[in-house]
């Protein structure tokens, strides 16, 4: 599944995808191609205070297990209850029904962030 | 990927749309579809994996008996001629080198080897061979192929298209066979996914031949028999409690201490036999077990095992049994912790997974009626 243009991209594999105040954070299918088969996804609860480049959660595989992190600061505003009950939604849709968390985050700068292009360049999308 | 090799069926994994990985210098198939569907069908089913890495050393001559009972733990000499034996491979210490699996044909021996011990290997045996000539080895591993069929329904599909059924073949037992009067190969009752099946090896020009007489019926695709990948051996043979060199075992660990007793005859002389009555004296001072852990989270390889927040152990394999929907573990712990029930932690990152000593194999195939 090639990645998406309406969104930025961290080193870290996740996607960052910013409406208004709020910014949704997934996983690339670059990343889910290489855990493979996802068999759990630990995220924080709603409220929690999510600082950047820091870890706010685990993703498991059969294979390997992997940490999650915000590329920004923000407040935990939803965590996919869906993904929680069922992980392999993360391979299924990553960049839809498979996101993990929405971040309350005004004014978020993404610019740092690559652009699909960049991303894309750099991991094959 | 640069300078690794390939399999005769690389082709047929990339056109299977195959996550391929370098895997102990090999271009392998990762996954096709997935690791967790791959293992299913395994389990419920059939699938073929390409294991065409595995080192495969003929030994021919006069010497080739008594040379392997000189570098295998196990008394090969009651092997009949078509029968196999699991053994290891010791060094003077009793450290294991690698664990094998040593065919009796006729007149020459087959061990199947792990890929990334093949060069290692053939360099002990040839040190080896400076004091014990009339043996001659043979490494066949890149002209021939090898794959492995397993699951419920492999001996079912394998008998009718096979000119020798396999359901007459013991296990760990071998025929050779011909194929379309040309195709010769080796047929083998083994594996290593917990399941019923077969090991095949042919030449590298019977391979694609062979592969897609198995694969296909007509040009449709197997209605039964599906390929499956590296993922899906691994927690396959991890469901069935067995090894995996360089994760249980290591030229640090002895087969005693890895459970592995059995394949290992104190009353014949071989390398590392001293030490290893030596341990078998004092006993292991540690064991290899197998762990449940409670919760979603999978114990990974190097996470210390605690007792009272104290180190006892470390985790070798671990990973969400996908037939068992629960996280399962193998690990090496203080002697004295090992018998099952035993109630110890996993060292998670930081927090403590709850672990219990189980027996192995955590998965045991139903016995077929």
């Amino acid at each position: 599944m090639p990645a998406p243009a309406d969104r930025r991209y961290a080193e870290t594999h996740e996607w960052h995808k910013q409406e208004g105040d709020f910014v949704t954070i997934g996983i690339t299918q670059f990343a889910v191609d290489e855990l493979t088969d996802i068999t759990y996804v630990d995220l924080p609860q709603v409220g929690k205070r999510v600082e950047a480049g820091k870890r706010f959660g685990e993703i498991e595989s059969v294979k390997a297990t992997s940490e999650l992190y915000s590329a920004l600061a923000g407040e935990v505003a939803e965590a996919n209850q869906a993904v929680k009950d069922d992980p392999s939604l993360v391979n299924q849709d990553p960049y839809g029904k498979g996101w993990l968390i929405k971040l309350k985050a005004p004014g978020a700068d993404l610019s740092k962030l690559m652009t699909v292009e960049q991303y894309a360049a750099k991991h094959g999308g | 990927m640069a300078n690794l090799l390939r399999t005769p069926f690389y082709d047929f994994h990339v056109k299977a749309g195959a996550k391929m990985v370098e895997y102990a210098g090999w271009e392998m198939p990762l996954l096709y579809t997935g690791i967790i569907p791959e293992h299913e069908h395994t389990r419920t089913a059939a699938s073929i994996f390409d294991v065409s890495h595995m080192g495969r050393l003929k030994f021919t001559g006069k010497g080739a008996e008594a040379f392997l009972q000189r570098v295998c733990t196990r008394n090969l000499a009651k092997a009949t001629p078509g029968q196999s034996m699991y053994s290891l491979v010791c060094n003077a210490s009793g450290g294991i080198l690698d664990d094998v699996i040593v065919s009796r044909f006729d007149r020459h021996w087959m061990m199947v080897c792990n890929a990334a011990n093949r060069q290692k290997l053939l360099a002990w045996f040839n040190t080896q061979l400076a004091t014990m000539p009339g043996t001659t080895i043979d490494d066949e591993t890149t002209t021939s192929a090898m794959v492995a069929v397993q699951g419920p329904k492999a001996v079912g599909l394998l008998d009718p298209v096979l000119p020798e059924p396999l359901s007459e073949i013991k296990r760990y037992h071998f025929e050779q066979m011909r194929l379309m009067l040309v195709v010769q190969f080796t047929v083998f009752r083994s594996g290593y996914t917990g399941e019923d099946g077969a090991e095949l090896i042919c030449g590298l020009s019977a391979a694609g031949m062979a592969a897609n007489y198995l694969l296909r019926s007509g040009k449709e695709e197997h209605p039964v028999l599906k390929p499956a990948g590296l993922g899906a051996r691994d927690t396959l043979r991890l469901e069935a409690g067995m090894p995996l060199y360089g994760h249980e075992l290591s030229e640090t660990i002895d087969p005693l201490s890895a459970g592995l007793g059995w394949a290992v005859d104190l009353n014949k002389d071989f390398i590392g036999a001293e030490s290893l009555r030596s341990v078998q004296a004092a006993g292991p001072t540690r064991k290899l077990v197998g762990l449940f852990i409670d919760g979603p989270r999978a114990a990974r390889p190097d996470m210390a095992v605690l007792l009272e927040g104290k180190p006892v152990g470390v985790i070798t394999s671990g990973t969400m049994s996908p037939t068992l929907k629960r996280c399962i573990a193998m690990a090496y712990v203080d002697a004295s912790l090992a018998a099952p029930g035993t109630a110890l932690a996993v060292d998670c990152r930081g927090s403590q997974l709850t672990a219990t000593v189980t027996p192995l194999p955590f998965y045991k195939r139903p016995k077929s009626a």
